[in-house]
């Protein structure tokens, strides 16, 4: 009966461990995931041009609730969604009080469909297009936490607020070194619209769509809310030195970094005798530039020596120029040898186009592993081994040859025992 | 004399039997079924979707976007890079391009196949393909050949009409591969695939903890070892062949029966 009750106790005991085991990482997990959540801000043009009626014969803003409908349900669980309006309030036709106009309809957080979904009914296209401040605005909602950032604009018209050039806006963003993507949506635009739009995208890695029906609308849109909730390796922002004296020392990892026109990035990274040193680089043209680009990584010893260098060159059209290089350092027979120190280099040949700024510099893109060369030697051919019907027809003429030395030398034996 | 025979005739249908299925059983990380292919596609290298050799990858998009995918290829063999885009019903002449980069995202040439295409005004789709060079085992680091490891596939439009952009389109993308074996091997290996991050990535299975990579494709999911070639087949049966050579050798001394000579008795 003892036995008995303190078998039960060993039992209570181990599972309240257990649970309390459990309990514990379980929550720091959760604090984790919060910390990594994926968030996406929505961006609405609810301007008085969304009046129009020409999206499968309903109006635009009609098209964009009935979407706003369809991804709100189906929006990932983990995904923190907020929606921002532009133009939404202000009737007026004072252009200062116009482009001041964007309000966060709905915060950035775990989402709560029904009060999303009643907050966007209330929706009634109003006024001015400011889109540079709302992105300015909505890339401040999103501001924390360590997970992707995405913004998906959707507009029907050009931003009727310059000087402030959302184009430039959106560069000046991605050169925060958020991770913030923006994918663009234009609602049966216009060439300026549709040139400002794709803009805005490709400075900042995003997407453009031209949407002329309700359902290409919100399947894009589910598509794109879909596609911040699939984890990605956030990179590390570092700052490269004009020279390698200078440089910041990477270990193993993803880092970004901004490179201007003309300009040279040098990083250095410690190399042990029996690693291999893996780096790859890629700038992306978030402007317009001229047709014709290159890239250039090089790896240099302290002394200027060069190791190995990778290179591409491209013309046309592109998001990215990359290219990459490996380099084994040989295995030391001395445990104690030191690692060496090999500088990395970067340049690219993209030049800006004609009128477009220089400043930020280009997104720069850097991964660098350090793994273990090969040990020893795998080389097949050392253990003598070869290939090919000339080998198999070599072998078998030396096997019967053998056969045939033997059987003579033993015959040959047996007749001179029996002699003797 | 009769179970040395027997036993040579046994090695050699082993040696036989074992020789192509073992060369044909060189691991590749592909091959499963089509059955939960993507259906979307990356746009930049760090967010590619990852796909299997052999798997039919779908993925919606616009006129105008980066697409890009990552697939596995292992030493000895020859990848081809299949695409097709399907345009929307009303276009201008449009060139869509399928580009491929290794792990280390140096653009990988291709031996033949369109991977260029201009589509005329209004087509209703455009097929390309990339047929890459054979993965080796192992290269100068001064070369740009083909490691095993991760391959990234990019496709876009890369001369349109400003009218076309963002248009929507569907892009279906395949690859396979077909094992060219010894034919093109070469000696030595890696000490890890080409896939980009795997320093981190090993770092981090050890504190056992999950988290996202640039590429899972990992190095103990049957990457060839190095040490593997069809070398030992062939000279497995050269060896085996050679001792049946060498037993038929030895019986024509011999002739059939006893030798005249030989008196009775002895």
């Amino acid at each position: 009966m003892i036995r008995r009750q303190r078998l039960a106790a060993g039992v209570g005991a181990l599972l309240a461990a257990l649970t309390a085991g459990l309990a514990c990482p379980a929550g720091a997990v959760a604090d984790e995931t919060e910390q990594a959540a994926p968030k996406v801000e929505l961006v609405l043009d609810v301007s008085g041009s969304m009046r129009a009626r020409d999206i499968d014969g309903g109006t635009r803003m009609a098209a964009a609730k009935q979407a706003f409908n369809e991804v709100l349900d189906a929006t990932p669980e983990e995904v923190q969604l907020g929606i921002r309006t532009l133009g939404a309030n202000y009737r007026g036709n004072d252009r200062k009080e116009g482009c001041k106009d964007t309000e966060l309809l709905y915060p950035v957080g775990p989402l709560n469909r029904t009060d999303a979904k009643t907050a966007v009914a209330t929706l009634a296209p109003t006024g001015w297009t400011p889109i540079g401040p709302a992105l300015l605005k909505a890339a401040d909602d999103l501001d924390g936490g360590s997970g992707t950032r995405r913004i998906v604009l959707i507009s029907d018209g050009e931003d009727t607020c310059q000087p402030l050039d959302p184009c430039e806006v959106a560069r000046e963003i991605a050169a925060k070194g958020i991770g913030l993507t923006i994918d663009t949506l234009g609602l049966v635009p216009d060439a300026k619209t549709r040139d400002q739009l794709s803009c805005i995208a490709d400075a900042t890695g995003g997407t453009y769509t031209d949407v002329r029906h309700k359902d290409e609308l919100s399947d894009r849109v589910g598509q794109l809310v879909e596609r911040a909730a699939d984890p990605v390796v956030t990179p590390v922002a570092t700052e490269g030195a004009d020279r390698c004296e200078k440089a910041p020392a990477l270990t193993s990892g993803l880092y970004t970094d901004r490179v201007e026109f003309g300009q040279q990035r040098w990083y250095k990274v410690d190399v042990k005798p029996g690693q291999e040193l893996r780096a790859s680089v890629s700038v992306a043209d978030d402007r317009a530039v001229n047709p014709n680009y290159g890239v250039l990584l090089r790896a240099v010893t302290v002394h200027g020596r060069e190791i190995v260098r990778g290179e591409a060159a491209g013309t046309g059209r592109t998001d990215v120029i990359s290219t990459g290089l490996r380099y084994p350092k040989r295995d030391s027979d001395d445990d104690e040898a030191p690692a060496e120190t090999v500088c990395l280099q970067v340049t690219s040949s993209f030049s800006a186009a004609a009128g477009v700024k220089t400043t930020p510099g280009l997104p720069l893109e850097l991964t660098v592993d350090v793994v273990d060369g090969p040990s020893g030697h795998h080389d097949v051919a050392a253990f003598g081994l070869g290939r090919g019907w000339w080998l198999l027809g070599l072998l078998v003429l030396i096997g019967f040859l053998a056969g045939l030395l033997w059987g003579w030398l033993s015959r040959w034996r047996v007749a001179v025992w029996r002699t003797n | 004399m009769r179970i040395t025979r027997a036993l040579g005739a046994a090695l050699l249908a082993l040696g036989l039997a074992a020789g192509p299925a073992a060369a044909d059983s060189s691991p590749s990380p592909g091959a499963s079924a089509d059955g939960d292919a993507p259906t979307q596609a990356g746009t930049s290298f760090r967010t590619a979707t990852e796909i299997e050799q052999g798997q039919r990858a779908t993925a919606s998009g616009s006129t105008g976007d980066y697409l890009y995918w990552s697939f596995p290829a292992d030493t000895g063999q020859r990848p081809t890079v299949k695409a097709t885009v399907k345009l929307p019903a009303t276009h201008g002449a449009e060139t869509w391009q399928l580009d491929v980069y290794d792990g280390l995202r140096r653009r990988q040439a291709c031996q033949y196949g369109a991977q260029t295409r201009t589509a005329a005004q209004g087509a209703a789709s455009v097929e390309l393909a990339c047929v890459m060079r054979t993965v080796r085992g192992w290269s100068e680091p001064w070369a740009d050949d083909p490691l095993p490891g991760t391959y990234y596939v990019r496709l876009t439009v890369v001369d349109l009409g400003a009218a076309d952009l963002g248009q929507p389109v569907r892009a279906e993308v395949r690859v396979d591969a077909k094992d060219i074996g010894g034919a093109e091997a070469v000696d030595g290996s890696l000490g890890k695939p080409l896939v980009p991050g795997i320093a981190a990535k090993s770092a981090r299975d050890e504190d056992g903890s999950k988290d996202a990579v640039l590429s899972s494709f990992g190095q103990d999911d049957g990457w060839s070892s190095g040490w593997w070639s069809d070398r030992w087949v062939w000279t497995g049966i050269g060896g085996v062949l050679a001792a049946l050579a060498g037993i038929g050798g030895y019986a024509l001394t011999r002739g059939s029966g006893r030798p005249s000579r030989v008196p009775p008795n002895v």
